[in-house]
């Protein structure tokens, strides 16, 4: 399969504000890739640089293997669901949606046949004479995506296209999104910050962090195997244990920490160097007495119910809170006891190279 | 109580119909003057003393070829200087809105500068300019001067529309194929046109009653408002109050068209 979309060192920068940091990225054809990542990270930007309404400072991005920078927006096989919809308030819904067809010359039978198709695909049919001022907010959110489509574009680019929607529609929104493009056979590349939204619509995902591109893979991969602290917090919940590596054998390292020691399955650390290692709260586990392995006590603190879920908050020596989590039932330590957490060495994720984060991560403990 | 009450409610009644009625018979009072005095029959200076009803000012009208020259100028006036400036005042606002330059802010500032400077200030510098570059005073320079003018208030309507402008539709319009023209065209022309026309309006308004600037640049062209001023000196002639009625009863309906949403084809938005 090719690549349909590549961006090869992309930079943006706004003045001094370097917005998009050499990012590197090849999106498959008939994928749905979702751009995740915190408010002001940079999705937008790199969303209109593929549609060309902004320019990259550095770089190059291809459609099909084809270089577009000199390509106009209007040139280009690529569309966009903007986030405000941006529906014409002059135009009724067929009209809007008939847009792209009639600039592109259709003749008019042809038109309003795949107008129709369309609005009985995104399920509007019967709303033609209307106009945008007269729908609600998924109904509009329908429009714009019909009216994305209707140009049969090989790629879809959508920024936040639910993030107006309450939950509930979201969510159907969200199925129906993953449906359309499923039947169309049409790549998305999916702009959000919400993690579950991306973690359940996409084939991939790319997380964006001020400006870089931190991780791309599978929901699985990136939720099993975060490749930095970023990714380990931003996805799902996380204990975060930051160390150095003080022994290394078969596979295994031992980390000290400032509580003590912490051990995890893990072939590429070498003694001396500064590992962070994430633990799912759904992994963790306790016993009574610490073992050579695990030598960190912690104190029972409070209990937190979520639904069919209870999560055990614990504290350790030095104030740092984590967190266990079972289903509602199973067993779990009593408040105020004290307990030894640990877990199976290949439930924890070995991070390299987080240096400039774990620094960063210090400087907001408030000293008391 | 209920009694007194529903007294008192009476006498408000009354007071609010009062006020209304006074502030309608000053705003209309002296229009109502002209109207009456175009269909009075006397014919004699000042043309004031009721001599009893006639229409025959409206058929001398027809033959007061001055008169009706002077009325056909300020119409061939306002229509192209209207449509003068509200091309190039619109394709102003738009630029201006759209582009970012050094020194914009200067330029959107120096824009109130022609609508509060006194018309008599701006009436000689345009009478200057025109006889420094030559240019014979007459249509061609009442038409350059009224479109200098109407250019600003142009602008400002338009402007206010785009400050709600979601420039979005824009880059929507060419990301479904359209050009830049096209999506001028297509998109931002439509979305701003209540804006443009407000601003039309205007323009139009301003440039049917200017007289202090018009007296300026002239030449031997008369238009309406400057024969009217000149007869005025041996009183309003009532074939003067006979156009102008003419002229109130056109507004009237076009007044009472637009709000009743008859010339609104897309009232339901
Ligand atoms: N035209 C511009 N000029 C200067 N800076 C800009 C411009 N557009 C965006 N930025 C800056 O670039 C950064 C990234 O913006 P961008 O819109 O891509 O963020 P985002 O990831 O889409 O965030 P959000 O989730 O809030 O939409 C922000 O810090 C923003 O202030
Ligand atoms: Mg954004």
């Amino acid at each position: 399969m090719g690549y349909i979309v590549e961006l090869e060192n992309v930079d943006k920068i706004y003045g001094e504000n370097h917005v998009v940091k050499s990012l590197n990225l090849k999106v498959e054809e008939g994928e749905f890739l979702t751009l995740l990542g915190s408010s002001g990270c940079g999705k937008t930007t790199t969303l209109r640089m593929i549609a060309g309404f902004e320019e990259p400072t550095n770089g190059n991005i291809r459609v099909e293997g084809e270089a577009i920078e000199d390509k106009e927006p209007y040139e280009r096989d690529v569309n966009t669901v903007f986030q405000s919809y941006a529906l014409f308030p002059h135009m009724t819904i067929y009209d809007n949606i008939a847009y792209g067809l009639k600039m592109k010359k259709v003749p008019k039978d042809e038109v309003q046949e795949r107008v129709l198709h369309m609005m009985d695909l995104v399920q509007l049919g019967g709303f033609e004479k209307r106009y945008p001022s007269q729908l609600s907010g998924g109904q509009k959110q329908r429009v714009a995506i019909a009216r994305a489509l209707i140009n049969r574009p090989k790629v879809l680019l959508l920024d936040e296209p639910l993030g107006a929607l309450d939950l509930k529609l979201r969510k159907q929104m969200q199925l129906e999104l993953k449906r359309l493009q499923k039947k169309l056979n049409i790549t998305f590349i999916y702009v959000t910050h919400d993690q579950e939204e991306a973690l359940t619509m996409s084939d991939r995902i790319a997380i964006m962090h001020d400006g870089i591109l931190d991780q791309l893979g599978t929901p699985t991969e990136i939720y099993e195997k975060p490749a930095t602290r970023f990714v380990a917090t931003f996805i799902g919940e996380t204990n975060i244990f930051d160390g150095a590596v003080a022994d290394v054998k078969d596979g295994q390292v031992q980390v000290t920490i400032e509580n003590g020691i912490i051990s995890a399955k893990d072939f590429m650390s070498k003694s001396g160097q500064y590992v962070t290692i994430s633990v799912r709260p759904e992994k963790m586990k306790f016993r009574d007495t610490p073992t050579t392995d695990f030598t960190i006590p912690a104190v029972v603190k409070d209990y937190v119910y979520v639904g069919s879920i209870i999560k055990c908050v614990v504290e350790l020596p030095n104030g740092n809170e984590i967190r266990i989590e079972r289903l509602a039932g199973q067993e779990l330590p009593e408040l105020g006891t004290t307990i030894y957490p640990y877990w199976d060495m290949e439930d924890a994720v070995v991070i390299h190279g987080q240096e400039q984060e774990m620094l960063r991560a210090m400087d907001s403990i408030q000293f008391s | 109580m209920r009694m007194k009450r529903r007294k008192r409610t009476v006498l408000t009644r009354i007071r609010d119909v009062l006020f209304c009625a006074i502030i309608y018979l000053f705003l209309f009072l002296p229009i109502s003057v002209i109207v009456v005095n175009s269909m009075n029959a006397t014919t004699s200076k000042p043309y004031l003393a009721w001599k009893g009803f006639t229409l025959a000012w409206y058929v001398r009208l027809f033959d007061n070829t001055e008169l009706l020259g002077s009325f056909r100028n300020t119409m061939i006036i306002a229509v192209v200087s209207t449509l003068l400036s509200t091309i190039i005042g619109t394709m102003g606002a738009v630029g201006m809105y759209k582009y970012k330059f050094k020194g914009k802010s200067i330029i959107d500032g120096l824009l109130y500068i022609p609508v509060v400077i006194p018309e008599i200030v701006l009436g000689i510098s345009l009478l200057t300019i025109f006889s420094k570059v030559n240019i014979p005073r007459g249509m061609l320079t009442l038409i350059l001067a009224h479109v200098t003018f109407s250019i600003p208030f142009v602008i400002f309507n338009v402007r206010a529309r785009l400050a709600g402008y979601d420039n979005s539709i824009d880059e929507a319009s060419m990301d479904l194929g359209a050009n830049r023209i096209q999506t001028f065209f297509h998109v931002t022309l439509p979305v701003l046109a209540p804006g443009i026309a407000g601003g039309a309006l205007l323009a139009f308004t301003l440039s049917i009653d200017d007289i202090i600037i018009s007296y300026f640049v002239n030449g031997q062209v008369k238009t309406y408002p400057l024969r009217v001023m000149e007869s005025i000196k041996s009183g309003v002639a009532p074939d003067v109050n006979a156009l102008s009625t003419l002229i109130l009863i056109a507004t009237i309906v076009f007044v009472v068209l637009t709000q009743s949403g008859i010339l609104n084809k897309n009232k339901k938005r």
